[in-house]
């Protein structure tokens, strides 16, 4: 197994991050194209070049996704199911719209009628919004606490709400997810069209970025002033066998900032989604499409890695009894389990990534309204 | 609170959500690999006719794979959503095989599908046959890891019950990955999927032939898939077989009730051709019994006994008195009171837990339940015989049909024959809709099949849901259902319209009735392409 048991449960805690940056590096600007979708095209060979700018790509990208869930499910079961049947609405909205992608992105193009056409538009944009959305809006409520806690045979306790999620905070990290998500979208079609698509994405490129600046920082001065974080104050060791019950914790101010205090080279990880969005809207704003698509991918990884880390080591505290919040020490799965999963990701990952680049290096390019005239059967 | 409405609404969503994936699943799994051995073809013959053959059904495949995506996400999710407690008493052995599935074969199928369909210009003619490849290959690893995690509910090896993480743990892997319920299973289910895209694709073939269009492109894809769906459908009923001698070996109670035997017969046993069963009761009506026949295919034997539901429910009673005592044990081990002697003692009667777990249904104290609640939990343990008899023979009734069918197919094409007779051409067409009855009959059997449990004797189903309130659970089977239901919609408008169009769909100008740049000049074309290819 290499490793002992409380070094896997960290590996997975990076990996299950590393998989989440995935996510929003690559699903993040195809939600983005869908989000932007009806701003960037005005007419529908327009809409066709933004949706052709990810056509080939968009199915593997949201593999992205199903593997953070499955990661989650197989690294973390007891976070599984105790996040996704308390974000019960959350998740089945974010399914209903993620239901327009593959049928909007295949579908649109077989009929030539406006008015099927700007169905499935709309069903793109929406499956580019709520998601991001909902998913930022989950993560605030990680730093609120789910009101949710364990039986005798931990058995999840508690209620799945909908309105409840929207507390003003959590509509805030909702908003850094979108506008995040959209920044993403817009260099990404910077990268790939010209045109008018494009000046229009550089527009979309430079609002979003100074929108996730603003709100990033946002957020960052509302937890550091206004949100009560929760601390450990006993628990056993890490390298025992899980039991989310088994540990003392204390709602307390000022706690989800300690990770900085305890270890200030952590505070690159906010600093470089600031200067990442920073970055990608001067970039944008020079016509440097590739390096403010860099720019803003790094700001996506500083976000996510920023949240990540001022919540360690919990993944998903309790409000109701702050004893029963999960952390990556005690709902992880058993030892063998994870080194099993560690070889396949150890093994699969940078084979995903070797072809995942061939692919688009394969059909890198700009997308043209030419390009779509004369390919008018071939393409999305 | 989870009420037995919330449970049988959250069994409704997933049997909902999980029956509709699988209308998509199968023809993804069979056509990805009929357009990689077209494309192999086109590539070894430098024929234009093949190119286009892939390119046309490659289209309809897009229609439909398109819902298998959309509908594919929502079977992970659930689990979390819906099967909370599931997810937290198996997640460790279960999850693995779903992760490895994204790692090792979902990624490859998605990544590759859409080169598959726009690196034709880009890509040079060896390097996409490679991507079509790699994206049948993906969509069968996909299926193999999903049936390793399916045989692990079916038989639960390799793992073992931990009372201090209150949850099933992985103990071997190789023996999760060698489960021969998963083996056997996976390759049943995807030869199944062959014979479903076969079928797909040899029945619209079928109708252009009938319709006297596209002769030379119709005739050559009947032929490629009257070959693999023979293929197909004779390896899907051996496998059928095989999957029913593992039942016999492992999964007594499923077996017994998929040939309503409710009593222990002497060997050999008669197989039931038709019953009317009664599971109040536990006989059957009417009975027309073929002698030897079960026993030779349960226990491949003329010596060993197939045994019975009632003497299995008999059994039952006693492994629910051992769960009983080992729950009662848990209870301490929770609270840190047992003794040694008791840990021991728990050991030794964990294998049962779940069977004591059944009783949960009845009572929140598992330890003192009457008799009354033993001997209803155990009848509990029989699955709902009449609908699964009866499914069983729907399911085999097609298959064999279909063996029929491509065994024709297949020797008047190699005659090069088939295309002179209506009533094969007739038969293939009509056929389509059978691998679909027999694949979601398929699903019914395995999955009622398994009930009571989630995962076989070691989970009752009752206990993995959510805590959900009843209006949680309506609100999204309507959502659900409303949705499949207009996405369903627009999926056989697009898939019949374009089934209508032919190959013509592709804009190539060589294809019946193809008007574009010049009349009737696209129409002279085919038919040269008729006379050379």
């Amino acid at each position: 197994m290499i490793f002992d048991y409380e070094t896997f449960k960290v590996i997975w805690w990076v990996l299950v991050g590393v998989l989440f940056i995935g996510f929003a590096l690559t699903d993040g600007f195809d939600m983005g194209v869908g989000a932007l979708l009806r701003y960037v095209g005005r007419n529908d060979v327009e809409r066709r070049v933004a949706i052709n700018a990810i056509a080939p790509h968009w199915d593997g990208n949201q593999v992205w996704l199903i593997l953070a869930a499955g990661a989650i499910f197989a690294a973390w079961p007891i976070t599984f199911g105790a996040a996704f049947s308390m974000m019960y609405w959350g998740l089945v909205l974010t399914l209903f719209s993620l239901f327009f992608r593959p049928v909007g992105f295949d579908y649109r193009s077989k009929i030539a009628d406006p008015r099927w056409r700007n169905t499935w538009d709309w069903g793109l944009v929406a499956s580019g919004v709520i998601p991001p959305l909902v998913i930022g809006v989950a993560f605030g409520n990680l730093f609120l606490g789910v009101p949710f806690q364990f039986d005798e045979f931990l058995r999840v306790d508690g209620t799945a709400r909908l309105f409840g999620l929207f507390h003003p905070f959590a509509v805030l990290a909702g908003l850094v997810s979108l506008l995040m998500f959209t920044m993403q979208g817009a260099t990404y079609l910077m990268m790939r069209t010209d045109a008018e698509v494009y000046a229009r994405s550089r527009k979309a490129a430079q609002f979003t970025a100074l929108g996730v600046f603003v709100t990033f920082a946002l957020a960052g001065v509302w937890l550091w002033a206004g949100i009560d974080g929760y601390a450990i104050t006993q628990e056993p060791p890490h390298d025992s066998l899980p039991n989310p019950v088994a540990k003392t914790v204390v709602p307390m101010a000022g706690a989800w900032l300690a990770n900085y205090v305890a270890f200030p080279p952590a505070m690159l990880l906010p600093a470089l989604g600031l200067l990442g969005a920073l970055g990608a809207f001067l970039l944008a704003r020079a016509n440097r499409a590739v390096l403010a698509f860099v720019c803003s991918s790094l700001a996506v990884a500083g976000v996510i890695l920023t949240a990540g880390v001022s919540l360690f080591p919990f993944v998903m505290p309790s409000s109701t009894n702050p004893n029963h919040s999960l952390t990556l020490w005690d709902s992880s799965s058993s030892h063998l389990t994870l080194a099993v999963m560690f070889w396949a990701a150890i093994i699969f990952v940078p084979i995903i990534l070797f072809y995942t680049f061939w692919c688009y290096k394969q059909l890198w390019g700009k997308i043209t309204v030419k390009f779509i005239r004369d390919n008018d059967h071939a393409v999305y | 609170m989870i009420t037995e409405t919330v449970v049988d609404l959250s069994r409704w969503q997933f049997a909902i959500t999980a029956l509709y994936h699988f209308l998509f699943v199968p023809l993804t799994l069979g056509m990805t690999f009929i357009l990689a051995i077209m494309e192999s073809v086109y590539v070894m013959t430098g024929k234009q006719v093949y190119q286009d053959m892939v390119r046309f059904w490659g289209k309809l495949f897009g229609i439909n794979f398109a819902l298998g995506v959309t509908t594919g996400l929502t079977m992970e999710f659930q689990f979390g959503t819906n099967w909370a407690y599931y997810s937290h008493y198996v997640g460790d052995v279960f999850g693995a095989p779903l992760a490895i599935e994204g790692l090792m074969a979902f990624f490859l199928e998605s990544t590759f599908v859409g080169l598959f369909f726009f690196g034709w210009e880009r890509l040079s003619k060896q390097a996409h046959l490679l991507v079509t490849w790699l994206m049948a290959i993906g969509t069968n690893l996909s299926a193999l890891w999903i049936l390793i995690a399916n045989g692990w509910m079916q038989n639960p090896v390799g793992s073992e019950f931990s009372y201090e993480t209150m949850r099933m743990e992985m103990v071997d892997f190789a023996a999760v990955l060698f489960n021969p319920v998963a083996q056997v299973k996976f390759v049943h289910t995807v030869s199944a999927g062959y014979v479903c895209g076969a079928m797909f694709v040899m029945g619209i073939s079928a109708w252009y032939i009938l319709k006297k269009r596209d002769l030379a492109f119709a005739q050559r894809s009947f032929a490629i898939a009257a070959a693999f769906g023979f293929a197909a459908i004779l390896s899907t009923i051996v496998l059928g077989d095989e999957s029913g001698y593992e039942a016999g070996d492992v999964q007594k109670m499923k077996l017994a009730a998929i040939e309503a035997e409710w009593e222990t017969h002497p060997a050999p046993a008669g197989f039931n051709l038709i019953a009317f069963p009664d599971q109040e009761t536990g006989t059957n009506g009417l009975e027309v019994k073929i002698p030897w026949a079960l026993g030779l295919i349960a226990t491949r034997s003329l010596t060993e006994e197939v045994k019975g539901i009632n003497d299995l429910v008999e059994a039952n009673t006693q492994r629910i008195r051992n769960g009983m005592q080992a729950y009662g044990i848990l209870l301490k081990l929770r609270q840190k009171t047992a003794t040694e002697a008791e840990k021991a003692q728990f050991d030794t009667l964990k294998a049962d837990l779940g069977y004591g777990l059944l009783l949960k249904r009845y009572t929140p104290n598992v330890s003192d339940a009457t008799e009354e609640q033993i001997k209803l939990a155990a009848k509990g343990t029989v699955p709902w015989v009449a609908p699964l008899f009866w499914t069983f023979r729907i399911m085999v009734a097609s298959g064999f049909f279909m063996l029929m069918v491509f065994g024709l197919a297949f020797y008047y094409s190699a005659q090069k024959t088939a295309w002179h007779k209506p009533w094969l051409l007739r038969l293939a067409f009509y056929s389509i809709p059978l691998p679909w009855i027999a694949i979601e009959t398929g699903w019914f059997v395995a999955e009622i099949g398994r009930q009571p449990w989630a995962i076989g004797e070691v989970l009752p189903t009752f206990l993995g849901t959510s805590t959900l309130t009843e209006w949680d659970l309506i609100g999204s089977i309507t959502g659900f259902v409303l949705f499949y239901t207009l996405l369903l919609v627009a999926e056989m408008y697009l898939m019949v319209k374009f089934a209508r169009i032919g190959p013509a769909s592709l804009h190539t100008g060589r294809y019946h009735g193809e008007h574009a740049d010049g009349g009737h000049a696209g129409a002279v074309f085919a038919d040269k392409l008729n006379d050379h290819v």
